[in-house]
């Protein structure tokens, strides 16, 4: 799947009027399988631009094309139909604390499945082999039917990605995949993705904290700083100066000093309840 | 030295008084004021309780309650009527499950693919509000009054009961439950509409499983709740237990009505115990 963003300009869903653009005038360009990661500062606008990418934050200005198409043009279910070939995943895995891996891995599919094979999969899971293929390439295999809230912080983190290798996407937009991982686990994780990516013939776009990693397993790298691309550069040209450039002032993350916390998008708050029942 | 502040070394003060005080008194009396008219409206006068002469009617009154009636045959009726009462409680729950269930689905926004970029659209919205208009209909009439219609309708007995239950906690359940999906952790919902699920995919898969336990314990209660006003009804020949108790209390056998009481508390009770037992094994 390939895509075109051109002088998109877009704003934080719960921004107050008069706030700085979260993107702003970004052009960009991907061939289908091809994979970038992108980097910058906390606050760049990395997580805004996947949103726009998924079709989850309509630019309020440019055109974004995804196989020549302007996704904000067609029709809310054929807008629906479109995201089911995009994977978002979002930097906190959106796993219910109740539900077994296998379920929650396997939800990835749903775009794919009738509501009546769904449901069918809930009393018995439609591709145990599936899931657990996808789980065994993260070393979570043996986690297949425990519940998600057994599981660590990595452990989750891991199942939020191994859903994208059983997604029916042909778009992954993946969102801080190591913030919760070590060292290790974080390469493994890294190597996984790119190799699944190319496997299945997947467009790969992910956002890191980890600059040595972006370094490591991308050969296009996308800098941004303040909403808009730094720079969009083969990994060979990037140089320190850049690097030091990108995260002036921001140095401590360069260094990777400051562990990546969550950076959500401020949603706004839930109403309150009236517990009088 | 005044009798309120403690003068220290260094002229710093230690206060021995709460300054919130005079504040708390006035709300007090405050309060006070505004009661009093409403103490007069409802004749609120508890002290004749106490009056020798209402003291003792009371006391023959509760001393007709001793002792209970436990002979065989009416016992056994008991029975009967009680399971007559939870057979009635149950079908108007399932029934009103029937209706809550669409229209919490339809009514919540947490299933809605519009809502997630920006504002909901405009016929989705009205969709919404209008079912959440319903609902307020359906549960703002009291059961008992739907009980009185369905009487007439399909005379005398356990039917009219349970459209009655059903009607009104339908309304109730809805609203509730669409409720407690809005109100519990939404993200994993949201991702899976994201990436492109269907509405009722993503109710199943991340819904779902975030607030099953929430509304299954909710649903228990109610049931516990239907049970009680299912008495209720049976006063205005809803049939079960509250028909019987109903006939006792005109017939002003005290023995029987403590006996059919002290069914109930048992009844509430068990459904207190499986509510907490579901609670348990779905936690």
């Amino acid at each position: 799947m390939n895509l075109q963003l051109e002088g998109v300009v877009a704003y934080h869903p719960a921004a107050r009027a008069g706030a700085a653009a979260a993107l702003n005038g970004i052009n960009l360009h991907l061939e289908a399988s091809e994979q970038v990661a992108v980097i910058g500062p906390s606050g760049a606008g990395k997580t805004s631009l996947l949103q726009v990418l998924a079709c989850a934050l309509p630019p309020s200005g440019g055109t974004y094309r995804l196989n020549g198409v302007m996704p904000w043009q067609l029709t809310r279910s054929e807008l629906q139909r479109l995201r089911g070939q995009l994977f978002l995943a979002p930097q906190v895995p959106p796993l219910p604390p109740r539900q077994r891996v296998v379920t929650a891995v396997l939800a990835a599919r749903l775009p794919a499945m009738t509501l009546a094979a769904s449901v069918r999969s809930l009393f018995y899971p439609s591709d145990i082999p599936g899931a657990y293929e996808a789980l065994e390439q993260f070393d979570l295999a043996e986690k297949l039917f425990e519940r998600v809230d057994r599981l660590s912080g990595g452990e989750r983190q891991r199942v939020g990605l191994a859903r994208a290798l059983v997604a029916p996407a042909k778009m992954w937009l993946i969102d801080e995949p190591l913030s919760a991982l070590d060292p290790t686990r974080a390469n493994q994780a890294m190597r996984t993705l790119v190799e699944g990516a190319r496997q299945r013939n997947v467009t790969l776009v992910a956002t890191l904290h980890q600059v040595d990693m972006a370094l490591a397993h991308f050969s296009r790298i996308i800098g941004m700083r303040a909403g808009e691309v730094a720079f969009d550069l083969p990994v060979g040209q990037v140089s320190r100066e850049r690097l030091e450039r990108l995260y002036e002032q921001h140095s401590a993350e360069l260094r990777g000093e400051v562990p990546a916390g969550p950076v959500d998008i401020p949603s706004p708050p839930a109403p309150v309840v009236m517990h009088c029942r | 030295m005044t009798s309120t502040q403690l003068h220290l070394r260094g002229g710093s003060t230690i206060p021995t008084r709460d300054p919130a005080w005079l504040g708390r008194l006035f709300w007090i009396s405050l309060g006070l004021v505004v009661l009093w008219p409403l103490g007069v409206a409802t004749e609120f006068k508890p002290w004749v309780l106490l009056e020798p002469q209402n003291l003792k009617i009371s006391g023959q009154f509760l001393a007709g309650f001793w002792p209970l009636v436990v002979d065989g045959s009416f016992l056994q009726m008991v029975a009967r009527e009680t399971w007559r009462t939870v057979a009635i409680a149950t079908a108007g729950v399932t029934l009103g499950l029937l209706l809550a269930i669409p229209l919490a689905l339809l009514s919540t926004r947490v299933l809605s693919i519009s809502a997630l970029s920006g504002r909901m659209a405009r016929w989705p919205f009205w969709l919404r509000q209008c079912t959440r208009w319903i609902l307020i209909i359906l549960r703002s009439v009291p059961e008992l009054v739907w009980a009185l219609v369905f009487v007439r309708v399909v005379g005398l007995g356990p039917t009219a009961g349970v459209l009655a239950i059903a009607l009104t906690y339908g309304g109730m359940l809805g609203k509730v439950y669409g409720e407690i999906l809005e109100s519990g952790e939404t993200h994993a919902t949201e991702t899976l509409l994201r990436n492109g699920s269907g509405r009722l995919q993503a109710f199943f898969y991340g819904l779902l499983p975030t607030n099953g336990a929430e509304l299954t314990s909710y649903t228990v209660y109610r049931w516990e709740c239907a049970i009680r006003s299912s008495v209720v009804l049976g006063f205005v020949g809803a049939g079960g237990l509250g028909q019987q108790l109903d006939n006792s209390m005109k017939m002003f056998n005290g023995g029987e009505v403590s006996t059919m009481l002290l069914v109930f508390v048992g009844l509430v009770a068990l459904a207190d115990k499986v509510s907490s037992w579901l609670r348990r094994s779905l936690g």
